[in-house]
Parts: C-alpha cells; sequence; structure tokens
C-alpha cells in the first residue's frame, strides 16, 4: 500500500515536470508551427545557470534569476535565428533548432565541464517531506517531515513496520508546476495579453490587422516557454542530476509526450506527462521478468528458452523503452495522438 | 524554357561520372598512408550513408532524426552473417556481406517505415526520434544480438581467396568499398530520374496535388523510405567490414544527428550535396576531433550560420558561382569576395580564440594558464588579453556586417547585370 502512494506520489511529480516542460513546447508549437528541438537544452541551461546562480546568491533567488536569463536567451533566439528562418518552412525551423541542441550542448561543457555539477536543494528541501509508517498492528499513518528512526524499528520480531519517506524536493517539484500551471491558465484566459495570445494562436492575420505587434507576442511566447523550461531545469536539476546529458534524457521524453499527447493540445500533453511519468516510476520499481512470473504462475518455461534475454529481461529493465513502445502503438491505433484534433 | 537536356549537358555529366570514378580509382595511389587509406574507405561508406538519407530529406522532404537505425542495424545483420556463413562451406562470399547489410536495412525499414511514413513533416521527424532511442535502448537490453558494451567482432579474412582477393590488406577493402559506393551512387542517382523519384519530389512539395492526380503520398513515401533503407545498409555493411566491429554506437542518436548535419552541409537540394557532406564528415570526425576538443561546437555553429544564410548547404553556394563565372561576371566580385574572406577569416579567428581560451580553463588550467594558439601566447589569466580579445571580436564582428552588406549589394548587381542579358537574349530577334 504505501509502495503504491509513494511510487504514484513519485510518478505524479515527475509527470508535472514533464508536463511543465511539455506545455511551453505545445504553446510555442500551436502558436508557431515550430516544435522546439531545443526545449531541453533550455532545460539544461535553466538547471546550470541555476546552480551558478545558486551559488553567488542562494537556491531562492536562483529560482527567479535562472528563468528569467533562459527566457531572454530563449527570445533572442527566437528574435535573430529563428524568425529569420520562418521564411524558408518548417524544416529549417526544426533543423536551426536542432542545431542549437549541438550549440547549447557544447557551451554547457565549455563553462561547466563535462561531469555532472553538485547541484543541491537548500536545506529546507533536504530530507523527506512525509513519511508514511505502516505499522502492522497500528495501520498506517502519516508523519511530517523525517521520523525518528526507533519509530522503524520493531522492538519484537512479531511487529512489522515499513517507513516510506516522500522526498521534500519532489513535494515541492509538485507545488511549483501546480502553481505555475494555475498561472499560466489564469493569465491566457483571463488577461488581455492572454487573449492577445489566444487570439495569434488561431487568428495572426486579424490580430495584426487589429493593431498587435504578432511577431512580438511570438517572441514573447517563446521566452517564456524557454523560461518555463528554465524553471524547470531549476527544479529537476537540484532534485535529480545536472550533467550535460540531462537535456538527451528528458528531451526525447518530451518528445513523445507531446505527440503521444496530441501535437498542440495542451490537455492531451497534461494526460501523457502524468501518464509516461507513472507508468516509468512504477515500472523501474518493478522487478518481474517474464521467466519469475511464469514461475510463480507454476509454469516452467522450456530449457531452451531458460536464461535468454526474454525470460530474463526485468520490467524495471525495458523501463526506458516504454515511453516509446507508448509512443509506437499510440501511431498505430490513433495517429492524431490522445487528444489531438488534426491529423498531421 | 524547355527542361529538356541537351546534349551538352549530357556529354558533361557523362564526363562528370568518369572523372568521379577516376578519382575513387586513382585516390589511393595518390594519398597512400594508412591513415588516408583508412579515411577513404570511411568517406565511400558516409557516401552511401548520406545520399541514401538525401532520398528521404532532400528529394522526399522527410526529416528522419533515425537514420541510423538502418545503417547501424545493417552493420549488425552483417557482421553476423559474416560470422556465420562465411567460414563454413558453401561459404558466402565476403565482397557479398554488404548486400546482405543491405537486405537487413530493407527489412528493417520495411517494418519501421510501415509507422514512420504514415505521417509526414514534424510528425514525422518526431517517430522516427522515438524510434531511434526505442532501437538504441534495446540494444543496451538484448547482449544476444547487439553485443552488449563490447560490441560484435568479426574478421573478413575468412573463407578461400577469390581471385587472389583475401581482404587482408586495408586497400582491397577500400577497392570493394570504392566498386559499392560508385554502383550505389549510379543506382540512386538513377532512381532521382525514375518515375517514382520524380513523385517523391511532388510528393515534397505538394502531396495534396498528388492525391489528386490518383496516387498515394504515403504509398510513394513508404516505398522510397524502403529503398533509402537498403542502401543505408549497404553502407553498414561496408562499415562492419572495415571495421570488423560493430557496437551499439552505431544506431545512436549521435551517428544519426552527423547524417543529418552533413547532409544539410553539403546540401539537400542537389543531387551530390550530401558527397560532399559525407568527405566534410569525415575530415571533421578524423581530422578536426583531433585538432581541438570545442570540434561539435565549431560544427554546430556553422550550421546555425548554414540554416540562416545558406539553406542549400555547399552544393548550392557552388552552383551559384558557377552560374556566374560560366556569365563571366565573377571577376567582377573578387575584391568584395577577397574582403568577405578576409573578415569571415578574422572572426572564425577571434571566435576560436575566446572558445579555445575558455576551454583551456575549464580542462587544462592544471597545464598552467598560457595557451599556444596558432602561434600566439594566450594567458588565460590576464584582464588584458581577455579584454582585447573581446574588443577584436567587436571589430572583427563589425566589419564582417559591413563587408556583407557590401558584397550582398555587388552580388545583387551582377545577378541583376545577368538577368538583364538573359531578358534580353530572349526578346532579341
Amino acid at each position: 500500500m504505501e509502495f503504491f502512494l509513494i511510487s504514484s506520489l513519485n510518478g505524479l511529480s515527475y509527470g508535472l515536470l514533464l508536463f511543465m516542460l511539455s506545455s511551453g513546447l505545445t504553446l510555442i508549437f500551436s502558436m508557431m508551427g515550430v516544435l522546439n528541438f531545443a526545449h531541453a537544452s533550455f532545460y539544461m541551461l535553466g538547471a546550470y545557470v541555476g546552480y551558478s546562480v545558486a551559488q553567488l546568491a542562494g537556491f531562492w533567488p536562483a529560482m527567479v534569476i535562472a528563468p528569467l536569463l533562459v527566457g531572454a536567451l530563449g527570445a533572442l533566439f527566437e528574435r535573430y535565428c529563428l524568425r529569420r528562418v520562418h521564411k524558408f518552412g518548417h524544416v529549417p525551423e526544426l533543423l536551426i533548432t536542432f542545431g542549437m541542441t549541438y550549440v547549447v550542448l557544447e557551451v554547457v561543457q565549455l563553462v561547466w565541464g563535462r561531469i555532472a555539477v553538485d547541484f543541491a536543494p537548500p536545506a529546507l528541501l533536504q530530507g523527506p517531506a512525509f513519511t508514511l509508517v505502516n505499522h502492522s498492528v497500528a495501520g498506517l499513518s502519516v508523519h511530517w517531515g523525517a521520523v525518528a528512526p526507533a519509530m522503524c524499528n520493531a522492538a519484537d520480531a512479531a511487529l512489522r513496520i515499513v517507513c516510506s519517506p516522500f522526498p521534500a524536493t519532489r513535494g515541492f517539484m509538485m507545488l511549483v508546476a501546480i502553481t505555475m500551471l494555475a498561472s499560466i491558465w489564469l493569465l491566457l484566459t483571463r488577461t488581455r495579453v492572454g487573449l492577445v495570445i489566444q487570439a495569434a494562436l488561431t487568428h495572426p492575420d486579424a490580430v495584426e490587422s487589429l493593431g498587435h505587434n504578432v511577431p512580438r507576442v511570438f517572441m514573447l511566447v517563446f521566452g517564456a516557454g524557454a523560461a518555463l523550461a528554465g524553471l524547470a531545469g531549476v527544479i529537476g536539476g537540484s532534485t535529480f542530476l545536472t550533467e550535460p546529458a540531462m537535456a538527451a534524457t528528458v528531451g526525447s521524453i518530451v518528445f513523445v509526450v507531446v505527440v503521444v499527447g496530441g501535437l498542440g493540445s495542451l490537455s492531451g500533453a497534461f494526460i501523457a506527462s502524468l501518464l509516461i511519468g507513472i507508468v516509468q516510476t512504477f515500472a523501474v520499481s518493478l522487478d518481474y521478468s517474464l521467466g519469475s512470473v511464469l514461475a510463480s504462475a507454476g509454469m516452467a518455461m522450456a530449457p531452451s528458452w531458460q536464461g535468454t534475454t526474454l525470460a530474463r529481461l526485468t520490467i524495471a529493465q525495458v523501463a526506458p523503452i516504454l515511453p516509446y513502445l507508448l509512443l509506437v502503438l499510440i501511431l498505430i491505433f490513433r495517429p492524431r495522438g490522445l487528444l489531438g484534433s488534426r491529423e498531421g | 524554357m524547355s527542361t529538356a537536356p541537351y546534349a551538352g549537358a549530357r556529354w558533361g555529366s557523362i564526363w562528370l561520372w568518369l572523372a568521379f570514378a577516376i578519382a575513387m580509382l586513382a585516390m589511393p595511389r595518390i594519398f597512400d598512408s594508412g591513415l588516408s587509406i583508412t579515411m577513404l574507405s570511411q568517406m565511400g561508406i558516409a557516401i552511401i550513408a548520406c545520399l541514401s538519407y538525401n532520398m528521404l530529406l532532400g528529394q522526399g522532404g522527410m526529416l528522419s532524426f533515425g537514420h541510423a537505425v538502418y545503417t547501424g542495424l545493417g552493420a549488425f545483420v552483417a557482421i553476423h552473417a559474416l560470422n556465420a556463413w562465411c567460414a563454413g562451406s558453401p561459404a558466402l562470399p565476403v565482397s557479398l556481406v554488404p548486400l546482405i547489410g543491405g537486405l537487413a536495412g530493407m527489412g528493417f525499414a520495411m517494418l519501421f517505415g510501415y509507422v514512420t511514413t504514415r505521417k509526414s513533416g514534424t510528425t514525422f521527424a518526431m517517430i522516427t526520434l522515438g524510434l531511434a532511442e526505442l532501437v538504441f535502448a534495446m540494444s543496451l537490453m538484448v547482449p544476444e544480438f547487439f553485443g552488449g558494451e563490447g560490441g560484435v567482432s568479426g574478421n573478413r579474412v575468412v573463407g578461400a581467396p577469390v581471385l587472389g582477393i583475401s581482404y587482408g590488406p586495408a586497400v582491397q577493402v577500400y577497392y570493394l568499398i570504392a566498386l559499392y559506393t560508385l554502383v550505389c551512387v549510379v543506382l540512386m542517382y538513377a532512381f532521382t530520374q525514375t518515375p517514382l523519384g520524380r513523385l517523391l519530389n511532388a510528393v515534397r512539395d505538394n502531396p495534396e496535388r498528388v492525391e489528386f492526380i490518383g496516387y498515394n503520398p504515403q504509398r510513394i513515401r513508404y516505398t522510397a523510405f524502403i529503398i533509402a533503407g537498403f542502401f543505408a545498409g549497404i553502407s553498414g555493411g561496408l562499415g562492419a567490414l572495415n571495421f570488423e566491429i560493430v557496437n551499439a554506437e552505431v544506431v545512436g542518436a549521435a551517428r544519426s544527428g552527423a547524417y543529418l548535419l552533413f547532409t544539410f552541409l553539403g546540401g539537400a537540394t542537389f543531387f551530390f550535396g550530401p558527397i560532399i557532406g559525407a568527405v566534410l564528415m569525415v575530415l571533421a570526425f578524423v581530422m578536426l576531433s583531433e585538432l581541438t576538443k570545442a570540434w561539435l561546437l565549431y560544427l554546430g555553429a556553422v550550421f546555425m550560420l548554414m540554416v540562416m544564410y545558406a539553406p542549400g548547404g555547399l552544393a548550392s553556394l557552388i552552383m551559384l558561382n558557377v552560374r556566374l563565372a560560366r556569365h563571366g561576371k565573377m571577376r567582377a566580385l573578387l575584391p568584395a569576395y577577397g574582403l568577405l574572406a578576409l573578415s569571415v577569416s578574422g572572426c572564425a579567428l577571434g571566435f576560436s580564440a575566446l572558445v579555445e581560451m575558455v576551454y583551456h580553463r575549464q580542462l587544462d588550467a592544471a597545464m598552467g594558464p598560457v595557451l599556444r594558439f596558432l602561434g600566439l601566447a594566450l594567458d588565460t589569466s590576464s584582464v588584458l588579453h581577455w579584454s582585447g580579445l573581446l574588443v577584436y571580436l567587436g571589430v572583427a564582428i563589425r566589419s564582417f556586417a559591413w563587408t556583407r552588406r557590401r558584397f550582398a549589394l555587388q552580388w545583387n548587381v551582377q545577378h541583376q547585370i545577368m538577368e538583364d542579358e538573359r531578358l534580353r537574349a530572349a526578346t532579341a530577334p
């Protein structure tokens, strides 16, 4: 039970982090028709800039300054690179963001080195947010913060006590993601700027003829998307690992999310993010293989099959390919994605 | 204007093909060191791979992020075929191993292409990326086929030598690769002239109209994808023979990215563009990476500049200048070209000095603060050197902007003159 609760919370927090990235990607895509290949690179830049700012001024200022810097960089990239190739069509747009991933990766290695940096969350977020204590007599109980080790050690052998801590950084990640999503939603639906952005999504010409500067709106949206990725980077980098490979690891997953959810659909991206976050989190903690499942069901495999890869691979080992398998299956059975409206 | 090739152009292209063939045969006589034979072999392999990639990107408008899947899986199947069938009897001749790789690449393209080519444009790109990740993740999971971390190794000197060719010396492998390259390049060029090749161009430009004249764009994309997979597999099989070892890296995202990058740099809009790209790829991987640790940064920056300013790649730049020279307009542009070249190299110099200084601080700080850069001693601990470099870079960039504007002006003037002459010739009685 506590395994299930903690795993679903972990999966939920990872899914929300994925959504912080895929929401920016989706907004940019539905607005400009550009799938920003460099989005995960901005995520990585956010983590590294956050790390440097945190060393100078502390973690909390870094959470504000790093996204702003990354957002400004994104806006500049849109203004001076992306806008220039816009007239050539979508493939060059995709290509220039692809080139940007190389440049960002190399610049990161140039400035911060090729090995992981030690980006630790602040003292407040270290340690567990709460601990689930499953007592075989007293039942399940929740304790805020860490619990004393004495509580987890059973005094006599008949009692069985399992303590499952939930890390505070994960909780903080969920909190930030939800706050951010709520404020984006309010911004998009309740403010003038949001209305202009929404209108520019569907009717850029009409918005332009009403006197709004649509290219500048594009630049701002691109910058905002990059800033969101940067914010996700500060949180993701301090929770997981800040290393040059982090963009590639998260990047391909985020693209899977966007395609599975349906290109251009925010709610689709939300569902797909949570789905993939939860599936991956559960998969890495399940240590069953086909061989062990069949064995526990009382069936023995043919001797020639025993010890082969198929019988030996556990679900935890195949976890990395699950998102891509999901992608392929979705494309075969529902080509427009979960909530996508058009077939591309 | 008629588009039918006139006799002069046809003879011209035949001479070009002959020159290409002779160059491939004569190269190992001119550059006969071990390193250059290896590089020439890699170039042949890369030429097939980049041309097959361009069948998708340039001719079909399909931006694939997973082409290494087909070259890589072709390589794996080829090396397994080499190990399993070439030693026994009746033995498979080693020269045919690349064909096995080609068939494997074709088979996998049939399988994966069925999913990927259902879509076009951005979605196609994303699915190929996903599939590439899938195959790469699988390659670490199934050591029986992919050989785990160490990869699968083989020995190409098996079986009885055919006509005295044992493939022991590297130069024999080079000639095998050259032969395959020549045949594949001719075949791929011939493909562009077939109705299917033309339809593929039409699908790239306007799939809707292709549908209206009664063809299924999806099926055309799928067929082209399978053919591209076949050539990619041949390239992989040649790679397996050349290196005698295949590891999971050959299906990795970095390899796919390199195909994309260099095909585009060479020029996706011309048939011969990817050949230039492939040669550059091998030069960059073997020589540039020796020269500097920051080579991927330079590569990325050049790629971005190319996308922004010359989306047709090097091939289009060459063709534009050839056209200019043919009309005798080159001479007028030479001074502007000179200035441009000067300012570009000034910028490149400043930029690379900056990059190397940052890298030196990051990586080689233990070797002291002084960096030798093209005979200059740059002190990475001196504020004077840093600020001097920045000032120099600023000046270089300003002068580049100025010379570029001047050049663009003159370039347009010459083109206008050329157009006027053409119009006058066309309307003259």
